[in-house]
């Protein structure tokens, strides 16, 4: 495995089935009397938050801890970023604080990458922008995985707001690096441009790719990303890419819906479908703890792999490219959080 | 190296203090990725695949290597009144094939079902940091739990005695056993810690340039134990 995880995309197949074998051994740790392994004793995890974020901090938390790595918590709102600091300064004191891993999340595409070149440990993209979530995608296909027994054929639809989406980027990679076809559904105004070079299928009529479908996964819609207007109501998008029972009757018996969290119930999911015995959605929170487990025992567990590896200095290995929303870099001086202004179509 | 990875040797390398010993050198190492070709191995549980007879002397047969667990299984059965609240464990990869034997043949004397199970020890070793990290083990604990059962430990070499440390700190975190003990396929002596086996299937003396290798029926499609050089590898 490489020393950082930030794209979906830098795992190979069997790094990826390595970090669900491993987080399938240590979902057991949950079972046990004493949910603690010593492992990561002495290490310290730097969890740098910039985005707001409920399922994916404390995910990422409770695997360090669960691991007995120290845990340091950090938000933008409330620190020195308020005050103008920039990700590299930031970045310089958590490298003098000797932080053997940075999770991070950020607002920016590509901050990860950035972060990589200026700290010596780890670094694990928690999402960046609009780019990627590759734990999330580990997550899911570890659901998939649990749920449905295999990856490799099976068939995967993605439905929603791809445009804004990480965590569709990171799945499309990684399903497909695993065997999974899959198929993307959106309304055309919410794919990216360049939606043709990714590894999978785009079709507009989900009640179409619904009875061939092992696993559904809804997306959210990312209004606070959204500077135009997409679609013409929620209530129109709604009845044309949200999952309700009746569509949910034209899915085979064994097939799942995922979704990544957090809801807009009524909106894209129905609360019945969310509610219902077929959907995961519970289940991939708790997964979450296990794969972050295993993905920061890979990193970190090991020998120290910073005093081999060749900084990383060429582009990241990303398929895809973010496009449609500026995928730049961080700008050297990130002020806090600019939420550029939206017009949100409700 | 997909086989044979032989504890000791692996716990060779995890000697941090005093002089480098020149015999702790890395060629009795297994390669980086052995773990991971350990977990491959695991993974694909129940296909015995062949490994050739590695060189050197062939200190047990596959015949002597049953006699021994017999005489094992006695010995278990006379110092736990009958086999009574025992629990198998053992560590993978080789330990689970032999705990499981173990296990058949106290079944076949006693007439009663035995507690059979394994104990992963990778996130408990010493030497997690001196080399990439690796794929794990599988841990299964029998229904009935640990606490207050007496534990044997079943693994296929004793050496520096770093993996059934690992393997006893591992243990405190399931539960509270009323006692532990340790069962051993070989001996081969060199100890680094103060652990010594209460079921020994052959002591052998050996010098620490030699590599021991526990070929068994379920892992490498045959049984034997080999003593060999390391320059024979």
């Amino acid at each position: 495995m490489k020393r950082h995880l930030i794209s979906a995309a830098d795992l190979s197949r069997d790094d990826a089935l390595l970090i669900l074998d491993t987080a399938e051994e240590l979902s057991l740790v949950a079972d046990r009397p004493i949910r603690k392994l010593p492992t990561l004793r002495g290490r310290t995890v730097v969890n740098l938050f910039y985005e707001d974020s409920t399922r994916t901090r404390i995910s990422f938390e409770a695997a360090a801890k669960r691991l007995s790595a120290d845990v340091i918590n950090f938000s933008a709102k409330g620190s020195s970023v308020a005050k103008g600091e920039s990700l590299k300064d930031t970045a310089l004191t958590l490298e003098a604080m000797g932080a053997d891993a940075v999770v991070i999340r950020h607002q920016a595409s590509g901050a990860p990458y950035r972060l990589a070149g200026w700290v010596r440990g780890s670094v694990v993209n928690a999402g960046d922008g609009t780019h990627e979530h590759p734990t999330q995608a580990l997550l899911d296909a570890f659901t998939m995985r649990r749920r449905l027994g295999r990856l490799d054929g099976l068939r995967v639809v993605i439905v929603g707001d791809v445009l804004h989406s990480r965590v569709a980027r990171s799945n499309v990679l990684l399903l497909r690096t695993l065997g999974a076809d899959v198929t993307l559904v959106a309304p055309p105004t919410l794919l990216p441009v360049a939606i043709s070079s990714w590894p999978c299928e785009v079709s507009y009529d989900f009640a179409a790719t619904l009875p061939k479908a092992d696993v559904v996964m809804m997306l959210r819609v990312q209004a606070e990303r959204m500077n135009a207007a997409y679609f013409p109501t929620v209530r129109e998008y709604s009845r044309r890419y949200g999952l309700d029972a009746g569509r949910l009757a034209l899915l085979p018996d064994h097939a799942i819906v995922m979704h990544p969290g957090p809801m807009n119930r009524g909106v894209e999911i129905a609360a019945e479908v969310a509610d219902s015995a077929r959907s995961t959605i519970v289940e991939q929170v708790a997964n979450g703890v296990s794969v972050r487990m295993a993905v920061l025992y890979l990193l970190l567990g090991g020998a120290d792999l910073a005093a081999t590896a060749v900084p990383a200095t060429v582009v990241p290995a990303t398929v895809v490219p973010a496009t449609a929303v500026p995928a730049t870099a961080v700008p050297a001086r990130t002020t806090a959080p600019t939420s550029t202004t939206t017009e949100v179509s409700r | 190296m997909t086989h044979a990875i032989e504890p000791g040797a692996a716990d060779a390398a995890g000697r941090s203090l005093g002089p480098a010993p020149a015999l702790a050198k890395p060629t009795i190492t297994p390669a980086p990725d052995s773990g991971v070709a350990r977990g491959a191995a695991q993974a694909a549980a129940g296909d015995a695949r062949s490994t050739p007879l590695p060189a050197g002397k062939t200190v047990l047969e596959a015949d002597e290597i049953g006699r021994a667990l017999t005489r094992v299984t006695h010995e278990i059965l006379e110092r736990t009144n009958g086999g009574q609240d025992v629990v198998l464990l053992g560590i993978p990869t080789r330990g689970v094939p032999l705990a499981r034997r173990l296990a058949a043949r106290l079944t076949q004397v006693e007439g009663r079902a035995s507690a059979v199970g394994s104990l992963d020890i990778t996130m408990y070793r010493d030497d997690l940091r001196l080399r990439p990290a690796r794929a794990l083990g599988h841990t299964s604990v029998p229904a009935t739990g640990i606490d207050d059962k007496i534990v044997v430990l079943v693994d296929d070499v004793l050496y520096s005695g770093r993996t059934v440390r690992a393997a006893l700190d591992a243990l405190s975190d399931l539960g509270r056993p009323r006692a532990v003990q340790l069962a051993v396929l070989v001996d081969r002596g060199h100890r680094e810690l103060p652990i010594r086996a209460d079921y020994v299937g052959k002591n052998l003396p050996s010098s620490k340039r030699e590599v021991v290798w526990v070929l068994l029926t379920e892992t490498d499609g045959q049984d034997a134990v080999v003593l060999s050089t390391e320059a024979s590898r």
